[in-house]
């Protein structure tokens, strides 16, 4: 990066290691088995079973990349290195802490089990090195396939310090005890994300100051945004009336 | 009492038993004052919205005064929620920005931008979008970031009651919106930011339009700032008012001009350039007194770098005659569609090939436009500088041929959480303000 791109280079860590632009695929030298995370029945995946292509009997695994080997390119390798430095500073452990690294995309995830959550997060925040001063994001995806792993909740954080550096950290947890520690005491800003999170998946962030439902209405049962989860078709009941659903509210259907 | 006739279950929650309760829902507000003031109980909690003109749409504020001031306050969220998320998981890549172009309706283009840029991402093609189809992007975002922040204080200067504001606003952005219609064929909702490029070129003299609109615009910007910018009756009503230093703004996620208004220079197009952003000349205008007023003059400079950039840009799409799709026919969309003489937007020489030369055409025409391209899977994070600040889109897909997830990180939905910080404390009147100038959509909001 120029120069004249940072007004105000904050600080000289930001010079030392060399930005991924956005978009760029790194190339990492070794590169682990991929991760099978689903597998995909017919030729459009209709949920309704009615594939008429002729493709209905395809069966076809979902492979996601799989574990980086180092280096990982870019940034990533210093800011891991420094991850681990600041985890064992801690208390933690980086073998603990991050089981899995990805990088993919020009983007790095860290896999993270879920008690190991609010460390990292404080370290990510705290460490001088890392300094990722905003959580920007908690996006939830549902893998019903993924066994004991279901539901995943998505963080993305960046560091405006070090020059605009970003970092994905994912926790899956399984359906059966969906629970997660909340961030916000680190970072109060991912208050709504995490509700947001729990309305839509019905991952319960514990710890969270007020977990209730930000989007839906209060008394709404089920959580849409799963994968189990019809699109339409829904009831809606509105001071003691029920409207039916759009598709049934005609009587020449 | 049950919760048909206590609407908002003041008398079930968070009340102690020798708390009297009163509950207003309509009436003459004079005898509820007499009431309260008979009973000495000074708390009264206010339910301003959903639905109330200067809520910017159908946002609720719960707010708990103590007289004119309030002591707490909340927002009340959802009731624009349209489920556009999980809508986009039953269509096709490319299907999925007619969606996501009506979450936040008063910046269209850049939920399309930011949509596509991590499809675009999923498909490891960023490098591969032509300068055309980048430089139109930028075109349509600036200028959709002068309409919006138009928007924005068009209304916040309504909502203050300065009629004149709202009227110089929306004449300046019409002169924008009708350059849109040129292009896009709509006012908003475009959908023609598509993952590849764009739908289709420049239809014939709009770069002239622009042209001819630019000092026209820059003209409107003027009286604007000529009207407000040392007006004494808006600087008694923004400044010091909604007040969030750069450690609130750090702390809440807050990003875009709120966080600018504190004076740190943070931008993206800057910071992590896309679309060609790091070739333009412009600045990042920054304020330092983290106060409404601040964000005021913050819009108005932006909106001046913006036109900068807008000048910049035509000249290239002068110079540049290229293609506006990316090259790969598996991804680009198959015809080639232009306004025609007729006035309609189809292309006879495609229709021609595909139905009277060639099945082969055909046959990926109909493959394309029906069943869609497929992704890699995988997932991908893209986030671009929106007027109201970082708009992040995570997209995951699963190898098919429709996102298996698409989730919008909007702006105005984590800027919201900072109403709490920056009203209590505050009168009634500064809530109005504070809101005005954290400029929400609830269309992002709610997605």
């Amino acid at each position: 990066m120029s120069d004249d791109k940072k007004p105000d280079a904050p600080s000289a860590e930001a010079t030392t290691t060399d930005a991924v632009t956005p978009g760029e695929l790194v190339e990492t030298t070794t590169v682990g088995e991929p991760i099978k995370i689903a597998e995909r029945k017919g030729m459009f995946g209709s949920s309704l079973g009615n594939d008429t292509s002729g493709y209905g009997g395809l069966n076809r695994p979902v492979f996601f990349p799989g574990t980086a080997g180092k280096p990982y390119g870019g940034y990533f390798d210093a800011l891991t290195d420094a991850l681990e430095v600041a985890l064992a500073r801690n208390g933690g452990s980086y073998e603990v802490a991050v089981e899995r690294v990805v990088v993919d995309r020009g983007e790095l995830t860290l896999f993270v089990p879920r008690e190991q959550l609010p460390l990292v997060a404080r370290t990510l925040r705290d460490e001088p090195t890392l300094r990722f001063e905003q959580c920007l994001s908690v996006s939830g995806v549902h893998y019903p396939q993924d066994t004991d792993r279901e539901l995943h909740a998505v963080y993305h954080f960046v560091s405006i310090t070090n020059g605009s550096k970003r970092v994905r950290v994912e926790v899956a947890v399984p359906d059966s005890d969906p629970h997660l520690p909340s961030i916000v005491e680190t970072y109060p800003g991912v208050d709504w994300h995490e509700r947001e999170t729990w309305d839509m998946f019905g991952i319960i962030f514990d710890g969270h100051p007020a977990l209730t439902r930000i989007l839906m209405p209060d008394d709404w049962p089920g959580h849409p945004q799963r994968k189990d989860y019809p699109l339409g078709g829904i009831p809606v009941e509105y001071k003691g009336a029920t409207v039916p659903p759009p598709s049934d509210r005609r009587s020449y259907k | 009492m049950t919760a048909r006739t206590d609407a908002f279950g003041a008398t079930t929650h968070d009340v102690d038993d020798d708390t009297p309760v009163l509950n207003a829902v309509g009436g003459d507000w004079d005898d509820l004052v007499d009431e309260a003031t008979a009973l000495h109980e000074e708390r009264i909690v206010v339910n301003m919205g959903p639905q109330h003109p200067s809520t910017h749409g159908v946002l609720r504020l719960i707010l708990e005064l103590d007289g004119e001031t309030v002591t707490e306050a909340r927002a009340g969220i959802g009731y624009l929620h349209t489920g556009i998320e999980k809508n986009m998981e039953f269509r096709t890549w490319t299907q999925g920005v007619t969606f996501c172009t009506r979450m936040d309706y008063v910046m269209p283009l850049f939920n399309e931008a930011v949509y596509c840029l991590s499809v675009e991402k999923l498909l490891g093609i960023t490098d591969q979008i032509p300068a055309r189809a980048q430089a139109i992007r930028v075109l349509l975002m600036e200028l959709n970031r002068i309409t919006s922040h138009l928007v924005c204080l068009a209304t916040g200067g309504m909502e203050m009651g300065a009629t004149t504001v709202m009227t110089i606003g929306f004449r300046e952005r019409e002169r924008i919106l009708r350059i849109f219609e040129a292009i896009t064929g709509l006012r908003m909702n475009h959908a023609y930011i598509r993952p590849g490029g764009v739908a289709s070129d420049l239809p014939a003299g709009t770069i002239d339009q622009v042209r001819e609109n630019l000092p026209l615009v820059r003209k409107g910007i003027g009286e604007l700032e000529a009207l407000l910018n040392e007006n004494p009756v808006l600087k008694g009503r923004m400044c010091d008012v909604g007040y969030l230093d750069l450690t609130g703004c750090m702390a809440l996620g807050m990003t875009g001009p709120v966080l600018r208004a504190t004076g740190l220079p943070h931008d993206l197009r800057k910071s992590d350039p896309y679309c060609g952003y790091e070739t333009y000349d412009f600045e990042v205008p920054v304020r330092d007194t983290s106060d409404a007023y601040a964000r005021y003059r913050l819009r108005v400079d932006e909106m001046y770098q913006s036109l900068r950039i807008v000048e910049q840009v035509i000249q290239r799409l002068d110079e540049n005659p290229g293609p506006v799709m990316v090259e790969d026919k598996k991804i680009a969309w198959p015809a080639q569609l232009a306004v025609g003489s007729d006035g309609q937007g189809n292309s006879l020489d495609h229709i021609r090939e595909i139905m009277g030369e060639s099945m082969e055409s055909l046959i990926h025409h109909f493959k394309l436009v029906t069943e869609g391209f497929r992704v890699p899977p995988g997932q991908a994070y893209a986030a671009i500088e929106s007027p109201k600040g970082e708009l992040g889109c995570h997209t995951v897909s699963d190898g098919g041929t429709r996102p298996y997830r698409a989730h919008f990180r909007d702006p105005s939905f984590n800027n919201l959480q900072a109403v709490a910080a920056m009203a209590e404390g505050g009168s009634v009147a500064d809530v109005i303000v504070a809101v005005a100038s954290i400029d929400p959509v609830m269309g992002g909001v709610d997605r």
